[in-house]
């Protein structure tokens, strides 16, 4: 991957000025590179990352395993733009093995989620079954430690 | 303490330490620590975490027990992998069972190696700027240390006519350290080819620190060990504190000819006994995939040099490009300042620490050690504080 990519990937608000000393560019070199790449679609867009948990939100995350029936012409496609355009639905993956999809799910509660479920999920022609397992802690999300790490036990100089 | 006449206890220590100072760089570290607020750029260690699998793989071996004295020389496993890992990466072949010596840190591999060569009143050839004990530990083991000057003109590389101004008949032994520390400078196979040359016909033996090897930047690191008829008479000294920021497990190791190792064991097994058990399990596993630990630390190191370089240019600060370790050393002389001062000064005054040059030889004067082992928002607001302070001193 261009290493231009793992700097945004690691900290995307990163001065560019500092990404292009880094490697070595120009500045007009590195926004003309990042404006291709969104122009391209490579970058999908810029989030932080939230330690959720701190912020007692109310709300659930649910990961929900979906078997489904593929459609001849478009295999798993389809269905599964139809599941991603639901806003509860905050990811979802094509899965090898007992399932088919895996969806994140998030609503204001249980009751929510199971709604989405029973009422959205299950009801589209193509779902066969769903499975339902509840987040209750998040410990890691996107490479991301969620705890603050120790501080520097390094001596402040050394040979 | 002087009690009834007998001689103060100072001067009943053994000359060889009494004599020798202390390290420039603790004196410096004793202000430094009384300090708050500092950013360091005068840490030699890499600021990155022991990879995780290399934690766990110690935290599983103490579960298992491996908690007792090992074979004096280490594990054999490890003696195993670490000959696999010095012929796939340097193009050296060792025999694990009589070639390989695991020691406590590079340090312990030097001081036994010179402690296995040399007698008093031996000569040892060295470069400075170079490691803080190196001439040290040449003095401990009652040689007789010749320092060579290396220049920034000369990306501080060494030359073959470096050493033979240097050179005499009692000369035994080659020193060297590339990638170096406190320079980053290296040493590519053609210009180790003429050192290799001169140790030929000088009939010398080499030494050769490559604690850095696996951090270079612009080009793949070549051994002296390598070169046609050095292996017989070179000593490789490497580890796993650097490329593995292993530092605080103590590990390293040497390779070489079987009667050297030998004797360098004989001093080993007396005093030390072996390297720490734990600390030679977790280099097995660190041997296991070294190539996806290293990869990511050295383009983050890379990065890092290349933005210090950068920033060193827009300050106006002449800087010989580092290609190795992670040490910048530029030129601060033209501010008048002595780099004791100067370094003191930037301390006190902007709360940034850097090392003197003179901390590594006598010919550091007029120059300071950056060490880019910490992460890039401390550099850039280190970088910002140097221009505050390099404005101030005109």
């Amino acid at each position: 991957m261009d290493e231009l990519l793992k700097l945004l990937q690691k900290n995307a608000c990163a001065a560019h000025a500092d990404i292009a000393k880094q490697l070595g560019l120009s500045l007009a070199e590195v926004e003309r590179k990042i404006a291709d790449y969104e122009q391209r679609g490579v970058i999908r867009g810029y989030q932080a990352v939230l330690n959720e948990d701190a912020l007692n939100l109310d709300t659930v995350t649910a990961v929900i395993e979906v078997k489904v029936t593929p459609e001849r012409g478009g295999g798993f496609n389809r269905i599964a733009d139809r599941l991603s355009r639901f806003p509860e639905v905050r990811s979802a993956y094509l899965m090898s093995g007992a399932y088919d999809l895996l969806l994140f799910v998030e609503g204001h509660n249980l009751r929510a989620v199971a709604a989405f479920v029973s009422e959205k999920l299950s009801t589209i022609d193509g779902v066969v079954s769903t499975s339902t397992h509840f987040m209750l802690k998040t410990y890691k999300r996107l490479g991301v430690l969620m705890e603050p790490t120790h501080e520097d036990e390094r001596l402040t100089i050394s040979p | 303490m002087k009690t009834n006449g007998s001689p103060s206890l100072r001067d009943r220590l053994a000359l060889p330490v009494r004599d020798i100072p202390r390290s420039g760089i603790r004196d410096f570290f004793d202000i430094v620590s009384t300090m708050r607020d500092v950013i360091s750029l005068g840490i030699g260690e890499p600021d990155f975490d022991t990879p995780w699998h290399v934690r766990e793989s110690t935290v599983f071996a103490i579960e298992r027990g491996a908690t007792h004295y090992t074979s004096n020389l280490g594990y054999l496993e490890l003696r195993q992998a670490l000959v696999g890992y010095v012929s796939k990466k340097y193009a050296v072949q060792y025999d694990p069972a009589t070639e390989v010596l695991v020691t406590v840190g590079v340090s312990e591999a030097l001081d036994l190696a010179l402690r296995a060569i040399l007698n008093p009143g031996d000569e040892v050839l060295y470069h400075e700027p170079c490691y803080v004990s190196y001439r040290a530990v040449i003095l401990f083991a009652h040689g007789v240390p010749r320092a060579i000057e290396t220049r920034a003109a000369d990306g501080f590389r060494l030359t073959r006519a470096m050493l033979e101004a240097q050179v005499t008949p009692r000369t035994k032994v080659l020193m060297l350290n590339f990638p170096n520390n406190p320079t980053g400078a290296v040493m590519n196979r053609q210009d180790l080819e003429e050192i290799a040359a001169f140790a030929r016909e000088r009939d010398l033996l080499v030494i050769t620190d490559e604690i850095y090897a696996e951090l270079t930047y612009d080009h793949a690191h070549t051994s002296i060990a390598s070169l046609p008829d050095m292996r017989d008479r070179t000593l490789f000294l490497h580890g796993f504190s650097k490329a593995w920021a292993m530092t605080g497990y103590r590990l390293g190791y040497a390779c070489g000819p079987a009667e050297w190792i030998d004797a360098m064991m004989k001093i080993h097994q007396y005093t030390m006994l072996c390297a720490s058990s734990l600390g030679q399990k977790a280099a097995i596993e660190a041997l296991a995939k070294p190539d996806d630990d290293i990869r990511t630390m050295v383009d983050e190191y890379r990065r890092r040099r290349n933005f210090l370089v950068a920033s060193f240019q827009e300050l106006g600060l002449e800087c010989s490009r580092p290609a190795g370790a992670f040490y910048a050393f530029p030129n601060i002389a033209k501010f008048g300042l002595k780099a004791k001062d100067f370094a003191l000064r930037l301390l006190e005054e902007e709360r940034v620490a850097v090392v003197p040059g003179t901390a590594f030889g006598a010919c550091g004067e007029g120059f300071v050690r950056c060490a880019y082992a910490t992460n890039l928002d401390q550099i850039k607001e280190a970088m910002q504080r140097l221009q505050r302070f390099l404005k101030r001193l005109g």
